[in-house]
């Protein structure tokens, strides 16, 4: 058993500084694009979540204005959603604890509380190690990027950007030998990069929740 | 509107749908179905940023670096690497190619 909580607690920590090496893009691009360190901090502090604060400054640096950065943000946050909804059952957390845990769900707590599946209790384990040691590094990192920003120039020369794609396909890399999951996933990456030419930054990722939702009717009706 | 109201104000919204998600009743969402459309939003998502994240630019879509140095995580993820050597290996790779051409 202490074995098991062990290999939960590395993958943890080791989720939290793969997405610390990319925080240090985010405080970078952030400072980058015209907002302040600590405008940068209550981003990471109070949005922590990183698609919807990527969409936030990509945003702002291309001088669309606020309100569409505040809608992609928006956007692309409603995913939480439906990771609470999954965590919810599994947590069942106390009214006082629920809002921490609410903003400790974000897609790496989730997908490492997922890739703990059927164990409830590597589950639970799995999202709050995540969900803390990815604040931690999260905030840690975007501060040290955002007060170097100006000094290591462009973050794509240490391709920090590509740090990023890599850390999500990790996330998802457990699930993909399921072919189904390989499936949606090959389907969605390639429609929502053909859909970010003609929309704007957010919509493509959120649209591809109706293909998740057309696997799923796919998969109930061949059940009935 | 200010950009540190929009900070805040964006950073509320987004608060919202973490909390919105605990506050839907236990008894819409406790059925095994909920949970596999739960796993494949999931995936779908995620792999959906992995495709913005390797091709996206603020203006449409570039063929770069990224990737390269996605397919290296790839195989090295096929090779069950440790996630943080993954990652930075994908990095460290799409560096030395923008550094040689």
């Amino acid at each position: 058993m202490k074995d098991k909580s062990q290999s939960v607690a590395a993958v943890s920590v080791g989720v939290g500084v793969a997405t610390g090496l990319y925080g240090i893009s985010f405080g970078a691009l952030s400072v980058a694009a015209g907002l302040d360190i600590w405008q940068t901090m209550a981003l990471s502090l109070l949005m922590f979540s990183g698609g919807s604060q990527f969409a936030f400054i990509g945003v702002v640096a291309t001088g669309a204005g606020v309100v569409p950065a505040i809608i992609s943000a928006w956007l692309l946050g409603v995913r939480n959603g439906f990771y609470a909804i999954r965590m919810n059952p599994i947590l069942s957390v106390s009214a006082l604890i629920r809002p921490l845990a609410a903003q400790l769900t974000i897609d790496e707590s989730n997908a490492v509380s997922l890739s703990q599946e059927p164990d409830q209790k590597k589950e639970r384990l799995g999202f709050w190690l995540t969900g803390i040691a990815v604040f931690v590094f999260w905030n840690l990192f975007t501060f040290i990027g955002a007060v170097l920003g100006s000094q290591i120039g462009d973050p794509s020369d240490f391709g920090l950007d590509a740090a990023a794609a890599a850390a999500f396909l990790g996330l998802i890399w457990p699930r993909l030998s399921q072919s189904k999951l390989l499936l949606l996933a090959v389907a969605s990456a390639f429609l929502a990069t053909s859909l970010s030419i003609v929309l704007p930054a957010g919509v493509p990722v959120l649209l591809t929740a109706f293909l998740a939702l057309g696997f799923w009717f796919y998969g109930i009706r061949r059940r009935l | 509107m200010t950009l540190w109201a929009a900070v805040l104000l964006s950073s509320a919204l987004v608060y919202s749908w973490k909390l919105f998600g605990y506050l839907v009743p236990e008894r819409f969402v406790s059925s095994p179905k909920i949970k596999d459309l739960a796993s494949l939003l999931t995936v779908a998502l995620l792999a959906a940023l992995v495709g913005i994240q390797t091709f996206g630019t603020a203006d449409g879509i570039s063929l770069d670096a990224r990737i390269p140095a996605l397919l290296v995580a790839g195989v090295l993820f096929y090779l069950r690497l440790p996630y943080v050597v993954v990652v930075a290996l994908a990095a460290l790779m799409a560096a030395l190619i923008r550094l040689l051409f």
